[in-house]
């Protein structure tokens, strides 16, 4: 199973066992927009539950809002997260406040899914990364698989939770496969970092695409007898108590960490990582001081020669971890 | 004659339609064949980034402007030194029209430090102020309220000059289209909304997307005099782009044009058939006998302006430019490393 057939798979669960659920938004109907996560879903379960929509992101998200007040599950599509901004009324004004403000109890089931695009030359207003302004919204759930048996099972979570969820996948996830494994139902309040891998040396932290790379960097690593621990936070918004005591925990048996994060630096999720362990740590449980790898503070140029400087690697990862562990 | 229904392109739509020579009009014949020879270039450029993207030279995602060339120069036509023009995703043929070099568009579609915007947009973020382009940007609508504001900076200059927003049919679906039009008007602003409707929003026809194929109801709506134009009419986008060109220049508020148009490649890339990923329907042939080009050249050969050879070689010299210009974009130099931090802020 793929990345992309983990989201597929999943979407055709809830459309097929959840009357209430549909989706909306751009570029349903084409595989060129969403790769392979929505083949053919308009064709198995029709384009009034599968509806391609005008060139109009506040008005489908905000009326996808509107749906889960009654009763809907609504899955707004956005095919990159950057035309999500033109929805932010609808998603933090409105969806993230909307139980509070009203007293609470109030279901409020909308999942906002959109596409983070990284390179292919697609410039500044098609390849941000903006999960870090979504997680510092009290009231949204932010979730970011790395995994094809995440992103399939936390989709369906993020879907049949009752609170607004944003849920960013990566294209450049997409062809990552592994096992085939049966689908677990879980709830996202519950779900905790995953080690994907144990070490001593240096933990390596990220969420998405970057606990991906924090993978490929750890085998480098182990080449070069550096003994890396991944861990990945597949719930980047909120991050509960007791997913920062794994996390916690981890740095204290390596007393080493770094926290990879493909957004910047400024402000941002992998800020909320060192902060989050630097808080709980004692200055005796560092061996060096935590350290994060981020984009550049600048947008995404186009310019391939940039575009490859701009984006951090496995072989730059691995890189700072041994500067670390040095 | 009674005013055309705002919410109905009607004929303009058949793609039977609309196949002879235009009429020229009040337009001189030298005007003519200089707005030829620039229909010409961009077509040979717009062809030449295709080839390029197809054979992976250039790796930034293409919207071409094949077909809809007429629009572009029709607009341009009316453009003086102080107005200031904003596009979109497809603005190849904006750029071009208004005098940019087509060396810079080449540089920049191949993201090189001699382009129009230093290699670091691409096709899709296209700038040259010189020649009155203040910008292009792919957020569908961006630029909509931006020209807005445009105008409203020209309109406090006192100057006469005015601010054209080029835009698609989809954007028309965004919000920001539908508040732009309202404060334009209220503030009688001089912009000119250039509707392009070429009827698809990607692989979504407008039949898929809007009540109506028209998007001049909506300047109805906002109380903004409007013209439909056939958009592969040369001369008649010049006059429509005159007169919204002088309601503008005298004060009296905003104008909505729309050219009706059609894109003869996918959405994005060089490909003709298959439209992000999905077969338009089979009318592309019908559509490409409403050429632009052939319809004005065809009315200049009637009228004992052209000769076929004349025209051919026109072509030809058009090509030679591009391909000339294309051989030398490929040893310009790639921005420096610097760049990448250098340029975040105005001054680094
Ligand atoms: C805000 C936003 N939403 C969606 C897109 C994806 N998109 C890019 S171009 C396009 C089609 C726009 O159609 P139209 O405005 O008619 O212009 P055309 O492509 O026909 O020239 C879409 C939906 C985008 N770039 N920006």
């Amino acid at each position: 199973m793929t990345y992309a057939d983990g989201i597929l798979v999943a979407l055709r669960h809830l459309l097929r066992e959840h009357r209430e659920c549909f989706c909306i938004g751009q570029g349903l109907w084409s595989p060129w927009y969403v790769g392979n996560t929505m083949r053919d879903l308009e064709k198995e379960f029709g384009t009034a539950r599968v509806i391609d929509s005008p060139v109009s992101e506040a008005a489908t998200t905000a009326a996808a809002l509107g749906a889960a007040l009654g009763g809907y599950r609504p899955i707004v599509v956005h095919p990159r997260v950057d035309f999500a901004v033109l929805a932010l009324d609808a998603i933090v004004n409105q969806a993230a406040n909307w139980n509070h403000m009203f007293g609470g109890g109030i279901p409020v089931p909308l999942t906002v899914r959109a596409i983070i695009n990284r390179g292919g030359e697609q410039g500044a207003q098609h390849s941000q990364a903006l999960h870090a302004w979504f997680a510092h919204v009290p009231g949204l759930r932010v979730v970011m698989p790395s995994t094809p048996a995440d992103a399939r099972d936390l989709l369906v979570a993020s879907v049949l939770c009752d609170d607004p969820v944003v849920y960013l996948d990566d294209r450049a996830l997409y062809d990552v496969s592994e096992a085939d494994t049966s689908m677990a139902a879980v709830s996202l309040r519950d779900v905790l970092p995953r080690v994907r891998r144990a070490g001593h040396d240096i933990t390596l932290v990220g969420t998405g695409h970057s606990a991906h790379l924090c993978g490929k960097a750890a085998e480098l690593l182990a080449r070069q007898n550096v003994s890396a621990e991944v861990i990945d936070i597949p719930v980047p918004g909120p991050v509960t108590d007791g997913a920062a005591r794994v996390l916690c925990d981890s740095v204290r048996r390596t007393g080493r960490l770094l926290a990879v994060d493909g957004g910047w630096a400024a402000c941002g999720f992998s800020a909320e990582l060192v902060a989050l362990a630097a808080e709980t740590l004692p200055p005796t449980a560092w061996k060096s001081a935590p350290a994060r790898l981020t984009l550049p503070p600048a947008p995404a140029p186009t310019n391939g020669r940039l575009e490859r400087a701009y984006y951090p690697t496995a072989e730059t990862l691995a890189e700072r971890a041994r500067e670390l562990t040095r | 004659m009674a005013s055309p229904d705002p919410a109905t392109l009607g004929a303009l739509a058949d793609p039977a339609q609309y196949h002879e020579p235009v009429d020229l009009r009040d337009l001189p014949p030298a005007k003519a064949i200089t707005a030829l020879d620039t229909l010409l270039l961009i077509r040979a450029v717009e062809v030449c980034i295709g080839e390029g993207v197809r054979a992976g030279t250039i790796r930034c995602p293409c919207h071409l402007a094949i077909g809809q060339e007429a629009a572009a120069v029709g607009m341009a036509s009316q453009i003086q030194p102080h107005d200031r023009v904003f596009g979109a995703h497809r603005s190849h043929a904006h750029f071009l029209a208004l005098g940019g070099s087509p060396r810079q568009l080449l540089d920049e579609v191949l993201g090189r430090d001699t382009g129009c915007s230093r290699g670091m947009g691409g096709s899709m973020h296209l700038r040259d102020v010189a020649h009155q382009f203040w910008g292009s940007v792919p957020i569908v609508g961006a630029t909509i309220p931006i020209a807005t504001g445009a105008a409203l900076a020209a309109q406090m200059d006192g100057r006469g000059a005015l601010a054209v927003t080029c835009f698609g049919d989809g954007a028309t679906e965004e919000g920001v289209f539908h508040e732009s039009l309202n404060l334009a008007a209220t503030l009688r602003l001089p912009v000119v909304f250039f509707c392009e409707n070429n009827l698809y929003s990607s692989h979504l026809h407008i039949g898929l997307r809007q009540p109506a194929d028209s998007t001049c109801r909506h300047a109805v709506a906002h109380c903004i005099p409007f013209l439909r134009v056939e958009g592969n009419d040369l001369p008649a986008v010049v006059a429509a782009m005159r007169q919204a060109a002088d309601h503008a220049r005298s004060g009296a508020g905003p104008f909505y044009i729309e050219a009706l148009t059609y894109r003869w490649r996918g959405h994005v890339g060089p490909s003709e058939d298959v439209d992000v990923g999905v077969k338009r329907k089979d009318d592309l042939a019908q559509w490409k006998l409403r050429d632009p080009i052939g319809r004005l050249a065809a009315a200049l050969e009637q009228a004992g302006h052209l000769s076929a050879a004349a025209l051919s070689e026109a072509q030809a010299h058009a090509r030679a430019a591009v391909a000339q210009a294309w051989d030398a974009a490929q040893a310009a130099p790639d921005p420096p490393q610097a760049a990448l931090q250098g340029r975040v802020f105005s001054a680094p």
